[in-house]
């Protein structure tokens, strides 16, 4: 190590001001402190400052996503040797791989297109890289179907960067969470790349890895996700291949959705990360669940005869499409949820009732978890300010 | 005695370089030195200049506003220089001690008998009255303002502080007489708040009609003497209240006692760089050089007099503050150049964040003390993680939307958000437990000086 920190002290001064790397400035303090703590000493207030930083804090988010992230990839593989009906014969190895190169693009794109705006941007206000999109960058290719287009990715993370985040100020500013904006916007602009039951199954070989669905040699599967199942009137909900899902395969998660968001396994594991090292908070995650639990609790008691997401049980609607994922995900976003220990009670309640009215009174969404967030980040001043508020009234009425 | 308050908001951080309760001598250096920005808010003029005799209590500078508010010198001897610096501020006076600490005349007097105009005239003169500070604002207080109350509390709980039941163990007498004479200077109370985990102390033998004795129980801010205020009389707009640390209580009551000004106190010498032979207390005066105490076991270092959150750094050859009691030595952190830190475990480290395992290690270990030194951890971020400051914030007060208020200078928002019961010292563990390494002490202290400055 020694010799990478003499390395980097000896090509130090081509970045400083005068050097004739000064353009890649932000970029080389970057890498710096990402490979070596930064000797910068307290100068004013106390003298001494805890160990933690937002490096550690982006860094445990990140390793919380990759039980999430292994099992799409895993999925991917799955669903798609489960549709060629060439599942027995597959290894696990096979399976995963072809997963892994399926979802890479992906991940590439996302960070590529992400922190090259990042850098840029730093570079350009002359501040030190902010290291909040290593998690939306993680995020985005797991909230997205796998046969989204990787060049539709690369457009809308540019858009939810700039327009969600940096022109806010950057990481700390930003109202809505980046990488629900990158969905939204996918959601909006690409629909037929991102619903429907086209998209949740890849269906092209990579390498030799996989099997080609799209020449019309195989038939017989649907790549319907559960919940477009039940929003299209589907009484039975069943996997790519037909078979009922029972709430066993739904925690376990080998159905088709989103890269990240089918296992509950995988995000449970990826909260207890989060919960204990107490960087999300559980006030916000535990209020997500009840309030969806209550809300599709109430929705299933009055039952529908026309639309069948009514009759999900709490359960069905907890356990599938994004809901999990988004309430220990992207629910917990610390920057766009409210700041009072009060309001994240409220804001995760509201999000969790949201979620389902909008999945059970709006067919042409079958997910709302998307836009019930992004409501109620939108809502979080407004909660903190009446917190905020019985603050000031507290003290007010002790003149009196 | 009223019913403790209970807090437990807060944090004690276990350092290592605690003082054990031993003398280990006196410390009479040469050099002394008295600077006007230990006594925040207010504007130096000078009273002697280079050259002139001074003696233990004579004025060196005093207030522009208040020019009864008079600043004296700690040791008899010579002024040897007025160092100023921009536009001609005074920065520091440096006194040339002849080792004898002859005392200006003060007459032993019994203060409770005296009437209050007799005791302030005598505190005024013997420079007494810049032991207080005054809240709101935190600064110096205005000697022709009566305060609603006066606040003492009687222990210190930050990192490493030391230990007042040890330091004031012989003076119950001169604490009652100091406490007789600055209950003449308020109507309302003079409120006392002991830790509740020490019950022999010779606090709590303090008699007064205005005298109150409080306890308090929890983890450090519970020594803060704003948090105190805060649970048993808050301040509210227009109010102003005294502090005094009991140190000063005391150097009062000894002059009443032995008619003669004496500012000599016992100081914990502490920090992890402090050679363990040395960590102890010493009998030293307030602007004393530090030099010849310093026994250090290394060189890279930072010497703090005061605690690691709210002290201010000296340097190798400083001197004692006016108004510290302690002196802290931690290694610098300039020089660790840890490879991929912000993933490894870590073990060494001491965090309030679960993302270390500090936390498992103390359930093993609770008695586990760590080295910390002056690295900030990170780099600094726009706020990031909420709830972080209401943690170690034992005050019905939104810290993070108060810290926002004041960045935006809004003069409303601050006051409702309750600015006026604040001191920068409340928010000094919000400001080490930060994961953006915000300077909250910094911004709070410029949100008062600028509420101060627009509402006078």
């Amino acid at each position: 190590m020694k010799a990478l920190r003499n390395f980097l002290d000896k090509v130090k001064p081509n970045f400083e001001k005068d050097g004739k790397l000064k353009a890649f400035r932000s970029l080389f303090d970057g890498f710096e402190t990402f490979l070596f703590v930064p000797n910068t000493v307290s100068k004013s207030g106390v003298h001494i400052h805890d160990s933690i930083d937002s490096k550690r804090v982006m860094s445990m988010v990140v390793i919380a996503l990759i039980p999430a992230l292994l099992f799409g990839m895993y999925n991917v593989g799955y669903q798609n040797y489960l549709a060629a009906g060439t599942l027995e014969s597959a290894s696990f190895f096979q399976i995963f791989f072809y997963g892994f190169l399926a979802v890479l693009p992906k991940i590439v794109v996302s960070y590529v297109v992400g922190l090259g705006i990042e850098f840029t941007v730093a570079q350009w206000k002359n501040e030190e890289i902010q290291e909040g999109f290593l998690v939306s960058g993680m995020l985005i290719p797991l909230i997205v179907p796998i046969e989204c287009p990787i060049w539709i990715i690369a457009v809308a993370t540019a858009f939810a960067v700039i327009f969600a985040k940096e022109v806010f100020g950057g990481t700390g500013y930003n109202i809505f969470n980046v990488a629900l904006i990158t969905r939204a916007f996918l959601f909006f602009s690409y629909p037929t790349k991102m619903s429907g039951d086209q998209v949740w199954v890849a269906k092209e070989s990579i390498f030799g890895f996989g099997n080609d669905l799209a020449n019309g040699t195989v038939d017989g599967y649907t790549g319907a996700t559960a919940l477009g199942q039940a929003a299209t009137g589907s009484a039975t909900l069943t996997d790519a291949v037909g078979s009922n899902l029972s709430i066993s395969d739904m925690i376990f998660g080998l159905y088709p959705g989103s890269i990240g968001e089918t296992s509950v396994i995988a995000i449970a594991i990826g909260a207890i990360i989060l919960l204990v090292s107490g960087i999300a908070n559980w006030r916000t995650m535990i209020s997500v669940f009840v309030g969806g639990a209550v809300t599709a609790y109430v929705f299933n008691s009055i039952g529908s005869a026309d639309n069948q997401v009514w009759n999900l049980c709490p359960c069905q609607h907890i356990l599938l499409g994004g809901f999990c994922f988004g309430a220990v995900f992207m629910a917990t976003d610390p920057v766009t949820s409210p700041r009072t220990n009060g309001g994240k009670y409220i804001f995760g309640f509201l999000i969790g009732f949201f979620a389902i009215v909008i999945r059970c009174m709006n067919p042409g969404y079958p997910e709302g978890m998307m836009l019930a967030i992004l409501l109620m980040n939108v809502f979080a001043p407004l909660i903190d300010h009446c917190f905020k508020q019985r603050n000031i009234n507290r003290r007010l009425n002790r003149v009196k | 005695m009223a019913e403790a308050i209970k807090i437990k908001k807060g944090l004690d951080i276990k350092l290592k370089g605690k003082a054990g309760e031993t003398f280990k001598g006196e410390l009479k250096p040469e050099a002394f030195s008295v600077k006007p920005s230990d006594f925040h808010g207010m504007t130096p003029k000078m009273i002697v200049k280079e050259g002139d005799e001074v003696k233990v209590g004579s004025p060196l500078f005093y207030d522009k506003a208040n020019p009864e508010l008079k600043f004296v010198s700690p040791c008899s001897g010579i002024v040897e220089e007025v160092k100023r610096g921009e536009r001609r501020k005074v920065l520091e006076v440096r006194l040339k001690s002849d080792g004898k600490f002859e005392s200006v005349p003060f007459d032993k007097a019994a203060p409770a008998q005296m009437s209050a105009e007799e005791v302030k005239s005598k505190l005024l003169n013997a420079g007494f009255f810049a032991f207080f500070k005054q809240r709101p604002y935190d600064v110096v207080v205005n000697p022709n303002e009566q305060p609603r109350d006066i606040f003492i509390s009687a222990f210190d709980s930050n990192p490493l502080a030391p230990s007042y039941d040890y330091a004031l163990r012989d003076f119950a007498e001169e604490l009652q007489l100091g406490v007789d004479a600055i209950s003449k200077l308020t109507n309302g109370k003079v409120y006392i708040t002991v830790s509740t985990a020490n019950s022999s102390s010779n606090f709590l033998k303090i008699k007064g009609a205005k005298v109150e004795i409080c306890n308090i129980t929890g983890p450090h801010p519970a020594g803060n003497v704003g948090v105190q205020i805060h649970h048993i009389a808050p301040i509210n707009k227009g109010d102003v209240v005294w502090t005094i640390n009991p140190y000063d209580v005391v150097t009062i009551g000894k002059a009443f006692k032995k008619g003669a000004i004496d500012f000599s106190k016992l100081v914990a010498l502490t920090g992890s760089s402090v050679s363990e032979s040395a960590l102890g207390y010493y009998l030293t005066y307030p602007g004393a050089e530090l030099k010849n105490i310093l026994n250090l076991s290394e060189s890279n270092v930072r010497v703090i007099s005061g605690n690691v959150l709210t002290g201010c750094s000296v340097g190798m050859d400083g001197f004692l503050g006016a108004l510290a009691q302690q002196v802290t030595v931690i290694p610098e952190g300039d020089k660790n150049d840890e490879f991929l830190g912000w993933i490894m475990p870590r073990m060494n480290k001491f965090s309030t964040s679960r993302s270390y395992f500090s936390w498992l290690t103390d359930l093993i270990n609770s008695k586990k003390e760590y080295v910390a030194d002056t690295n900030v951890n990170g780099g600094k971020r726009a706020f990031i993680m909420s709830g972080e400051y209401d943690k170690v914030m034992p005050m019905d007060i939104l810290p993070e939307f108060l810290v926002k208020a004041i960045m935006a200078k809004d003069i409303d928002k601050m006051e409702q958000l309750g600015i006026y019961e604040v001191a920068p010292e409340d928010f000094a563990l919000c400001e080490y437990v930060c994961t953006s390494k915000i300077e909250t002490q910094k911004i709070v202290r410029e949100g008062l000086d600028f509420l101060r400055k627009e509402l006078a």
